[in-house]
């Protein structure tokens, strides 16, 4: 582990509220985009010379755009409720990590502009001019919202500070205010079509390196389709699942699934991406442009069903925007729901008793449950209210004997963000990534001590990578982390396909052909 | 983080996370410079690393997942080296990223 330049926090049993320490993280900002990012994503390189009057247009334009965006500039009352929601405010003590701190850096420019008071009285109301500093401001801080919307689950007036977090980027990246992590990402998807920017060849180069992984384990040939025509479902799920650990082993998992449910399926190169950095960033242009490659892909592949891999804000846009941003969707299957989360798709066959799984094969773990920000509170599974919640611990007890949840103020809408999630899952942010992962961490160690729990399952790539790097600076092991489908995968007795007991037919596998044998073992 | 390096007297750009600006100026003295910066000794099992790392990229234009990363050193070390944990023993800031950097490749992005 890279040792911290920073104080960790320790943790504790419960999380305390700390008292504050104005600007105690008033130094942390992230790298800023250069101009090749910026023009592939639509934006200025560089601050204009006008660049407040450019700002305060562009906010006028979004607030008449997001009728929403306005009526939360307009509503706060200062109650108090949300002040200690916030895992960055619970992890820095800095009061502007308070939801209602970071709003009001947005609000005292809104009441300065575009309100009648704020334009006459500006120190009565609380109202400021847009200056240099206040931009600063917005850069460092707009950037330690993790858009997890826990503080809106608290907010009598159902403030959304993500929503803000998203206005504040769109208009700091229209005067050429990027940031270099999220719009590298998204120039890369529009280059090479995942934000890791794995071209075509290494892709099937990894998957083919996966189908003899799993034959060598389980002596079954399992696909990891690339760019197949004709399959029945394309599955999208974010480049991390190809390249990182845990992220791979739960990749595996939704193969070993579809082999099982018997339907064919291909992963696109040219929609190799789940994320959707689009909305970390708050534009619509961007998330349309990114989601865009999903419906294309799709009608080039001929596929019938979309599946979504485990990926947090992937969820959500595809959950709740992907009709808009990229329908219709006429020409899918419509029995089935559009797009589906591989959760879903694995319950259902749990439950037709379609999957034959071995508890046992998990019994070297206790688990528990991490809710990912994104599926919890913006999106859900199934049919009925709180899917999002009970599928994947429906799925975790069908494949483990050992699963406790944590503390119940720290779990299901009520989750606290890994601390990496909206686009702060970068190395220049890790003093953030670390402080606000502490709340999180606090429930962990105490199911840990009191439950014996060893491992924390998650279904979504950003927690999965967050956590592997955060948990060591808390004295914890980094595999401690995995993907919900590592666990169905390793439980899951896959029963030996047709080709498996046809050697001539012919397929990638040819070297291993010679071994079918090894396949009435499985 | 100093905008260029230098190696054997010859001055090299790099971006403001370390890595080379120009993956084509990479030299064996590159990775050498950059472990001193991280106050890591090369030796003959990180260039194993190394080595591999630029041959891939070389082929596919991107850094090798980590499962392919691991396999490979798995079959050319033995089993018991083929693991994450082994990797990271090596490059104590994470094999992608920090074996990257020392190997002139461009940083991995995305959700890892």
């Amino acid at each position: 582990m890279a040792k911290a330049t920073f104080e960790v926090p320790a943790l504790s049993q419960y999380t305390e509220v700390p008292p504050v320490t104005p600007d105690a993280m008033a130094h942390s900002a992230p790298f800023k985009s250069k101009d090749e990012w910026q023009d592939a994503l639509g934006f200025p390189g560089e601050l204009p010379e006008d660049w407040q009057a450019k700002a305060i247009d562009k906010m006028g334009d979004l607030l008449g755009k997001y009728r929403s965006l306005r009526v939360y500039m307009d509503s706060c009352v200062k109650c108090g409720s949300c002040t200690d929601k916030c895992h960055y405010f619970l992890g820095t003590k800095d009061p502007k990590n308070m939801p209602v701190g970071r709003q009001d850096l947005m609000r005292k420019v809104y009441r300065r502009y575009f309100t009648l008071a704020g334009r006459f009285f500006p120190k009565l109301v609380g109202a400021e001019d847009f200056t240099k500093e206040v931009l600063d401001d917005w850069y460092s801080y707009f950037h330690q919202c993790s858009q997890c919307r826990r503080c809106s689950v608290f907010c009598p007036y159902g403030i959304d500070t993500a929503e803000i977090s998203m206005a504040a980027r769109e208009i700091m990246d229209s005067i050429g205010v990027g940031q270099k992590y999220c719009n590298e990402i998204i120039a890369k998807v529009y280059r090479i079509g995942n934000n890791l920017g794995l071209p075509g060849p290494a892709l099937e180069d990894t998957l083919e390196g996966l189908e003899e992984d799993v034959f060598d384990d389980t002596g079954v040939k399992v696909r990891y389709p690339l760019d197949e025509e004709g399959a029945e479902i394309l599955l999208v799920t974010p480049s991390a699942d190809f390249f990182a650990e845990p992220h791979v082993d739960g990749l595996i998992g939704y193969g070993k699934v579809f082999h099982e449910a018997g339907v064919s399926w291909t992963i696109s190169s040219y929609a190799s991406e789940a994320a959707n950095f689009g909305m970390f960033i708050g534009s619509y242009a961007n998330m349309r442009k990114l989601a865009q490659r999903i419906r294309e892909a799709a009608i080039k592949l001929k596929v019938k069903r979309i599946v979504f891999g485990e990926c947090g804000h992937a969820w959500r846009v595809a959950y709740s925007f992907l009709n808009t941003l990229a329908g219709p969707w006429d020409f899918l299957d419509p029995r089935y729901p559009v797009p589906q989360h591989i959760c879903e798709f694995t319950y259902e066959l749990i439950k037709e008793g379609k999957l034959n799984l071995d508890k046992s094969e998990n019994d070297d773990k206790v688990l528990t449950f991490h809710d990912s920000c994104n599926v919890a509170r913006a999106s859900r599974m199934g049919t009925t209210p709180g899917g999002q919640f009970e599928i994947p611990r429906a799925i975790l007890k069908a494949t483990c004997n050992n699963f406790y949840d944590m503390d119940e103020d720290t779990i299901r809408d009520r989750t606290f963000c890994c601390g990496g999630g909206g686009g702060l899952l970068t190395d220049d942010l890790m003093e953030i990534r670390v402080k606000g992962a502490k709340p999180r961490l606090d429930a962990l160690n105490n199911v840990m001590q009191e439950k014996g729990v060893t491992h924390m399952a998650a279904i979504c790539a950003i927690c999965k990578s967050q956590f592997t790097k955060v948990l060591p600076y808390y004295g914890m092991e980094m595999d401690q982390i995995v993907s919900l489908h590592q666990l169905v995968s390793n439980a899951l007795v896959l029963t030996p396909g047709e080709d498996d007991e046809e050697p001539d037919e012919d397929d990638d596998l040819d070297k291993n052909d010679n071994d079918e044998d090894t396949d009435e073992a499985a | 983080m100093a905008d260029t390096i230098e190696v054997d007297g010859k001055e090299f750009a790099v971006d403001e996370e370390g890595y080379l600006s120009n993956l084509n100026d990479w030299v064996p003295g590159v990775a050498g410079v950059m472990a001193k910066q991280d106050n890591l000794e090369l030796t003959d099992e990180h260039w194993d690393i190394i080595n591999f790392l630029r041959e891939y990229y070389e082929e596919y234009q991107i850094a090798p997942a980590v499962r392919v990363l691991t396999k490979a050193v798995g079959k050319k070390l033995g089993k018991e080296k083929g693991n994450s944990k082994y990797l990271y023993s090596l490059f104590p800031y994470g094999p992608a990223k920090q074996a990257c950097r020392f190997a002139g490749l461009p940083k991995p992005t995305g959700c890892v």
